[in-house]
């Protein structure tokens, strides 16, 4: 079966040493090649504020890793974070459901566009300076208009 | 006699029923309470993917006091609220937005 896809995020306090997070990610790293998984991404957010205090940290760095394997592998990374100290918060989601879905829809949308530019007799790309330009998309704040139009 | 029956049209203050009315202009007076059409920005913006990590997306559906803007008020399309909504509870839950704010 093939592997399932999570997205790990983890937040450590501010103070955190660059050798710290180093060390925290290879024991992940660990974690994650011995029950057979692989880790597809790493990106470091950096130093980012908190929206609401977490322990008396008003701020903290937030690792992002995409991890390629199974369930088991995951409850046990959730585990281990959970005890370590430094890590202030976690969260595992499950992501290679959406993918699929979200890839399925926009191939969709795309060969649809393109199966009728082909059939007005135009190219299945839409060429520059074709149709209206995004001049009148200007009302992005309008999601909440609720009031009176005169 | 079903209860469900009884009331048909009672749930019709929701949602795209509250909308433009073409038969309301009586006096200069009433035009004023015209409501814009209300479009869900996902569907209009075709955005497949609402993800927890773009807080810039997200953002708008949270005002101040922290709770997520209804569908009634956004005129988001009913999918789409849904994966609004668990975008924003995870969003939450690592500290990007906040539960509440007083």
């Amino acid at each position: 079966m093939a592997d399932r896809q999570y997205e790990l995020v983890y937040i450590l306090p501010p103070d955190t040493t660059e050798q710290q997070v180093a060390d925290l990610q290879s024991q992940v790293d660990g974690v994650v090649s011995r029950m057979h998984g692989q880790i597809a991404n790493t990106e470091n957010w950096g130093r980012k504020r908190l929206a609401y205090e977490i322990g008396h940290h008003k701020e903290g760095l937030y690792v992002l890793q995409v991890v390629n394997g199974n369930g088991e592998l995951m409850k046990e990374l959730d585990r281990r974070l959970k005890v370590m100290d430094l890590v202030i918060r976690h969260m595992v989601v499950r992501v290679d459901e959406e993918k699929k879905v979200v890839d399925r829809t926009q191939t969709k949308r795309r060969t649809e566009s393109e199966r009728r530019r082909v059939k007005r007799g135009l190219p299945p790309q839409r060429q520059p300076g074709e149709g209206r330009s995004a001049v009148d998309s200007d009302d992005s704040d309008d999601d909440r208009f609720d009031g009176v139009e005169v | 006699m079903p209860f469900g029956q009884g009331r048909s049209g009672g749930g019709g203050g929701r949602g795209r029923g509250g909308d433009k009315k073409p038969g309301d202009k009586e006096k200069g007076q009433r035009r004023t309470l015209f409501r814009r059409r209300k479009v869900c920005k996902f569907c209009a913006d075709k955005i497949d993917d609402i993800n927890y990590k773009d807080v810039k997306l997200i953002g708008p559906f949270v005002p101040e006091r922290g709770k997520i803007l209804p569908r009634r008020i956004s005129g988001t399309c009913a999918k789409h609220q849904r994966k609004l909504q668990t975008a924003i509870k995870r969003a939450r839950q690592i500290a990007l937005i906040p539960y509440v704010t007083d």
